[in-house]
């Protein structure tokens, strides 16, 4: 049976995309069967970032109500063949997906693949209520600026009364996941610092993102960042959150730490 | 702007930290949830049967830490209040 990680934030832009697509990558780079499912219903991107929109022929909502069969929907990645895509519908509204046919669809790929990554849409609507409904953890994703922490709090408190788990009266498994870090800014004392957000929402670290334009680079290409520059710090990054979500354990790494003596007196100095 | 300007500047950091840590023991606190709000309609109906006393005293706070959450419940009795049972 696959696990199924929910990517959510409440808060839109702070990258919920853009880790699902490296993290389902990265995950998928050790042979692992991984399906990434789009549920911003009516404004899907999942397809655009793993570079998969023109081939998208059905949807999760054509599933959902018996127009297509599953395996007609799921898209197959080019680079990586245990990675694939269930893309959003882009025409129909949240109204469309319904709890059952999410059961139904969510069931069924929990049987043929290793890991399930559900990206939710922004919001604490119905469309993110069904994106973590199933999940057997979450991935909170996060940038240190205030209105991001405050809606990734609320997000939490949902995640432990709106979901299957929760109802069950399990615990459910949370992860922050720390987006556009700028370690410069936050040791200067204009960004909150890791320890600041680990205080306030008080869920265990799952990995440190840098702010860093390969992630635009790998968007603007179509490409997960794992996939576009294995080597780059935010694809590093992505990578070890990966292998933290296998179960590993590894020492936490901020990066930019190893900017040099340089950036290291620069980033002093302007104190 | 001198110099030294740059020095003075406040930084913000600790500024966003404190603003969240207040703002967000308020929202736990309130809207957080509904169970808080069940809660407290029958703690209320509970110590009603027993003893007179003011709704807007009864306080129901729930804070949330990484392994339990707390339940803090805070009931004001006035003194002249008289005990039903007695």
């Amino acid at each position: 049976m696959g696990k199924v990680i929910v990517v959510t934030s409440g808060k839109g832009g702070v990258g919920k995309t853009t880790s699902t697509a490296a993290l389902g990558a990265a995950l998928a780079q050790n042979g692992e069967r991984v399906v990434v499912v789009d549920f911003d219903v009516g404004l899907r991107n999942l397809d655009l970032v793993m570079g998969a929109e023109r081939r998208v022929v059905y949807d999760l909502v054509n599933v959902i109500q018996g127009e297509a069969k599953l395996t007609q929907a799921l898209i197959r990645d080019k680079r990586l063949e245990s990675l694939f895509l269930l893309p959003a519908s882009q025409t129909r509204d949240k109204d469309n997906l319904t709890t059952e046919g999410v059961d139904r669809v969510i069931t069924e790929l929990k049987r043929v693949f290793d890991w399930v990554i559900c990206d939710s849409p922004a919001g604490i609507e119905r469309g993110a209520t069904l994106a973590m409904r199933h999940a057997d953890m979450a991935v909170v994703v996060t940038n240190p600026e205030v209105s991001s922490v405050r809606d990734s709090d609320r997000i939490i408190g949902l995640l432990d009364s709106k979901t299957l788990k929760a109802e069950r009266g399990e615990r459910m498994e949370k992860h922050l996941l720390l987006t556009r870090y700028d370690s410069v800014r936050a040791e200067r004392g204009d960004m909150l610092k890791v320890d600041d957000v680990l205080e306030i929402l008080s869920i265990p670290l799952i990995g440190i993102i840098p702010e860093s334009s390969d992630v635009l680079r790998a968007s603007n290409m179509g490409a997960p960042v794992t996939l576009a520059d294995a080597r780059c710090a935010p694809a590093m990054a992505y990578f070890e959150a990966a292998r933290r979500l296998r179960g590993e354990q590894l020492p936490i790494t901020i990066p930019g730490d190893k900017r040099g003596i340089f950036g290291k007196i620069f980033g002093r100095k302007a104190a | 702007m001198s110099i030294f300007g740059l020095f003075r500047k406040q930084k913000s950091a600790p500024m966003a930290r404190e603003r969240l840590q207040v703002l967000l023991a308020h929202e736990r606190a309130s809207s957080g949830s509904d169970l808080v709000a069940i809660l407290r309609e029958e703690i209320l109906a509970v110590i009603a049967k027993h003893v007179d006393l003011d709704a807007d005293r009864v306080h129901v706070k729930m804070d949330r830490d990484e392994n339990m959450s707390i339940l803090e419940i805070d009931v004001e009795i006035p003194t002249n209040s008289a005990l039903k049972a007695a």
